[in-house]
Order: C-alpha cells, then structure tokens, then sequence
C-alpha cells in the first residue's frame, strides 16, 4: 500500500511539471511534437530511477559534505552511459533532442530527488519513487508535445485530426510553447482545485 | 563585423532563454523584482564567461582527439565521452571558487551576487553554453571557431539572458499591481507572459541574416 503511494506520488500529487515545476528547460525545449517529449521524458525517467537506486545504496558510503558532487558525478556517468546509447541505437532521437540530453545532468529533478527522497529511503521504494517521478515527467511531456503539435500542425503521432493549413504554427515555435505550458497548468490547477 | 553579427545574434535573434530554452529556471525563479534579476544576471554574466573559458580550454588541451595532451604523433586520444562529467564537475568547482575568490576581493560585489552563485551550479545555460561552445554549434557566420569567438558568444548570451531576465522581471513587477483572473494566477500567468515575451523577440529573426548581406558576410 505504501509502495503504491511512493508511485502514485510522483504521477499525481507532486507531479515534477504541473505541481512542482521542475525541470523546466527539458519540459519547453523538447515538446515541439508528442514524440520528442515522450524521448525526452524516458531518457530522463531511465537515468531518474538508476540514479535514485545508485545513491540510496551507496548513500552510507558518502559523507555528508562531499554528498552533492557524488551524487553529481553519478548522475554525470548516467548521462554520459545514455547519451553514448541513444547516439548508437537512436541517432534520429539523438538528433532531434540534441544539446538537451547531456543537459539532462542539470535538470533539477534528478538532484532533487536524489537529495529529497533517494539519500533518505531503500534502494527499492528509491527505484519506485524514480518511476513515479519519471512517469509522472513524461506523461506531461508527452501531453505538453501533444497538445502543441496538434495546435501547431493538427496532427499527433502522425495521426491527423486536421489539415495541417488550419495551424496555429506558432504553438510548434518557441512562445507556443510558454503558452500552451502555461494553460495547461491553469487547467490542472483548476482540476487539482475541485 | 562577424562579432558584432554573433553579438546581436545572440542577444535578439536566437535569446538563450526565449527561444532556444536554456536558463529557464531562474528565469522564472527569479524574476520577481527587476533588483534580485539583474543581481542574477550579472552572476550569470560572470560565471558563464569564466566557464566557457576554462571549459573550452580542457575541451582543446584535455578532451579533443590530436590536440590534447595524452595524444602522441600518429596515436589521438579521444576523450570527448568525458565531456559531460568533466564540464559539469568544473562547472561545480569554479562556482565555489568564485564564491570563495570574490569574498575575499570584493566583499561588496559578493553581498550583491552572494544568493545567486550557488544556484549557478544547476543553471543549464552555463552547461549548454560550455557544450556549444566546445562543439563549435553556435552560429558564427565568416569566423573560425576558436576561443575568441567562444567568449564572445558567451558574453554575448550572457547579456541576451540579463536582458530578457531583467525585462521579464519589469513586466512582472507591473504584474503584480493588476487583477489577475484566479484560474491563472502564479505561475500560468507568468508563463503567458513569458510566450508573449518570446513572440515579441521573434520580431527580430531574419535581423542576422540582413545583417550578414549588409555587412557582406
């Protein structure tokens, strides 16, 4: 039962994007289109839940001054392991999320989880609270991507819903991308609200 | 000519923050009062030259293949997988550093920027400039990619991040006097504000490319 609250947790009620707002370079810079958000929600889900496992195992290890360059350098290795994969296995991706996959170092939910729940709790409710978390990110990438391509180009996952001449371009653009996360944290607001 | 092309480039045309999504933290972190954003902006300014400096050093002396130091005529050495790791640790210890340097030397500059240092770590555009920086991705039309282009490109986002935090913050600061609608209060409103921000900056694309005709790049 508890397990499934630590899960949850990340998914609903301290979801990274909509409540907590972290990680909001990724979350504007790679939902240009569904698919692009949900590589970059799953990269970085993958390198949440080795990273939380890593650091709550070797926690007693660290000592408490050095304990934020450690946890640096292992999600550092994290990155750098996954951005040598998708390179070989996924160039298209490596191609489309550029720069934003090394900066997946800097995103402030890898660290903040590593401090907040990771360095406190076992290996395994660690690696549920990684898949929460990160589930919870790519669920609203996904839906961030999905919502401006869709306005942007009226297609989705290469489904389309209209002609692609009743587009708002500007929602695929970067001030569409602002825009649209902010509604969509109104509306969430609104539902979280009731 | 090429660096006042790569100046303007990257101040109006391709904003580090509005359209090309770095920073974004403190950027809507800390721009609630225009003071507090431009105490940001200068800390950024700073740490980012010094970081683009000393990262594309190790980049050219430790990490790249035929130039580093471990290279031998005939053998490179190929680092560049260490690039992330590297880059990010310096990064880390040359904020500190800047914190412990300029407590020292300027303790009025340090109360100033003192809040914002550390927060410097884990702002992506430090990262993601030193990243540019050392792959040479940055747009420098009828220039060589090497240091000095480099840091111009760094000063340059630098002030393009200074210019649209400290905006950002103004808009905000009237913001906060004006009825707001409850359902987009907070941060949806400042995310709005911010796209509106961001297609008023898109204004300015095709600057760079009318400059380069005129300047006869």
């Amino acid at each position: 039962m508890n397990n499934l609250k630590v899960l949850i947790n990340g998914i609903v009620k301290e979801n990274p994007t909509f409540v907590l707002l972290l990680g909001m370079c990724p979350t504007l810079g790679t939902t240009s289109s569904a698919l692009n958000g949900m590589s970059m929600g799953l990269a970085t889900m993958a390198v949440l839940i080795v990273s939380n496992f890593i650091i709550s195992s070797i926690k007693s290890l660290i000592p408490d001054m050095v304990r934020i360059p450690a946890f640096i350098v292992v999600i550092a290795s994290l990155v750098t392991i996954l951005q040598m994969f998708i390179k070989a296995y996924a160039p298209e991706i490596d191609k489309s999320l550029g720069l934003f996959i090394p900066l997946i170092v800097v995103n402030c939910i890898i660290l903040g989880r590593a401090e907040a729940f990771a360095a406190k709790n076992n290996p395994f409710s660690s690696i549920l609270d990684g898949i929460g978390m990160g589930l919870g990110f790519t669920i609203a990438l996904t839906l961030l991507g999905a919502v401006r391509e869709i306005l942007g180009t009226g297609s989705v996952f290469g489904f389309t819903c209209f002609s692609e001449n009743y587009g708002a371009l500007v929602f695929v653009l970067a001030p569409g991308a602002f825009i649209a996360l902010g509604y969509l944290i109104a509306i969430i607001n609104k539902v979280r609200g009731n | 000519m090429g660096y006042i092309l790569i100046f303007i480039t990257a101040i109006f045309v391709n904003n580090v923050v509005l359209s090309q999504f770095l920073g974004i933290c403190p950027f809507l972190g800390v721009s609630k009062k225009v003071e507090t954003a431009s105490g940001m902006a200068a800390a950024v300014a700073f740490v980012l030259v010094i970081a683009t400096l000393v990262t594309y050093l190790l980049q050219v002396y430790f990490l790249a293949p035929g130039t580093n130091v471990f290279s031998t005529e005939g053998h490179p050495v190929d680092l560049t997988y260490l690039q992330t790791i590297v880059f990010i640790l310096v990064i880390a210890a040359l904020v500190q550093m800047v914190e412990i340097v300029l407590k020292k030397v300027s303790p009025s500059l340090y109360q100033a920027l003192g809040v914002f240092l550390p927060l410097i770590t884990t702002n992506c555009c430090i990262l993601g400039v030193a990243i540019q920086v050392s792959q040479g991705t940055y747009a420098a039309p009828g220039l060589e990619h090497n240091l000095l282009t480099g840091i111009v490109y760094a000063l340059s986002t630098a002030l393009g991040f200074g210019l649209a935090l400290v905006v950002f913050a103004g808009i905000r600061e009237q913001l906060s006097r004006v009825a707001v609608p409850k359902g987009v209060q907070g941060m949806s409103i400042a995310l709005i504000t911010a796209g509106l921000l961001a297609m008023a900056f898109m204004g300015f694309s095709g600057v760079n490319n009318g400059l380069q005709k005129l300047f006869g790049i």
